[in-house]
């Protein structure tokens, strides 16, 4: 029973995101990227990376969605505005696609690692394994992190500042 | 919670390298067939939720709690990048009236 949740819950995951990318109205392609994410959260859950899960719901289908959707809003597109490319790059592009799909998969069955997913220890992805493991060997990144997401906190509100100078 | 997650031991670890292969390869297709840049960003999100997906299964088969760690700083880049990105997106269109990256063509020279 268990396995068929996986199978479940991966094809659910490539049907959204084949729909985020063919559906035609940007917010259609938001709403199905919600899905997939949500989709990606059970996948955690299912690996027992339960700090994870949390994480991707917090940050993934909270934050960045919530940004990604109030900038459509703001900007009012629809599907009356939406740019589409010549029948012909649409076709290349999956084609192009399609050869780096077998690429890929054609090395992973020369590499052939079928081992089954044994999860040894119970308590991998809880909160305390991983806060030791972060602020043990990976406290300078951890630290660095902080220092990235001020720059990019600063950058955005420049970028998105009206120029007075000009205006 | 226990016993579902110690009955995923059936699921082999190529099955989950082949999911994330082929989400990432959507994205691919998604960056090459799209012009709206919203889409464009969407698609690299993608790309990089099936990047941290492969680097928990690997954690989880290796037993080895630092691909987690990578997948949380993945995750605190991911946050950074679509704050900047979607700015820059705001400015291009407020100044061009449109998202189509083909109007950013002259960028070339």
């Amino acid at each position: 029973m268990s396995t068929q949740v996986f199978y479940f819950v991966a094809t659910l995951s490539i049907i959204f995101s084949l729909m985020v990318i063919f559906a035609k109205n940007p917010i259609h392609s938001v709403l199905y990227l919600i899905l997939t994410f949500f989709t990606f959260t059970v996948h955690y859950v299912l690996l027992n990376a339960q700090f994870l899960a949390v994480v991707n719901f917090i940050v993934y289908m909270g934050a960045i969605m919530v940004l990604f959707l109030f900038v459509l809003m703001l900007l009012n597109l629809n599907k009356e505005t939406e740019p589409s490319k010549s029948p012909l790059i649409k076709i290349v592009g999956v084609v192009a696609g399609c050869c780096l799909i077998v690429t890929l998969v054609g090395s992973f069955k020369a590499a052939s690692i079928n081992s089954p997913l044994i999860l040894k220890n119970q308590g991998l992805g809880l909160v305390e394994n991983l806060g030791k493991e972060l602020f043990g060997p990976f406290l300078l990144p951890f630290e660095l992190s902080s220092l990235l997401l001020l720059a990019a906190m600063v950058g955005a509100v420049l970028l998105s500042k009206r120029d007075e100078v000009e205006a | 919670m226990e016993n579902l997650t110690t009955q995923m031991a059936g699921v082999p670890l190529n099955h989950y390298i082949y999911l994330c292969a082929i989400i990432f390869t959507i994205g691919v297709i998604g960056v090459l067939t799209r012009r709206n840049a919203i889409v464009i960003f969407m698609s690299v999100e993608l790309m990089l939720n099936a990047v941290n997906l492969l680097l928990t299964a690997f954690s989880v088969h290796s037993n080895d709690p630092s691909g987690q760690v990578f997948v949380f700083f993945i995750m605190a880049l991911a946050a950074a990048e679509v704050a900047v990105g979607l700015a820059i997106i705001v400015m291009v269109y407020r100044n061009t009236k449109s998202i189509d990256i083909n109007v950013l063509n002259r960028l070339k020279w």
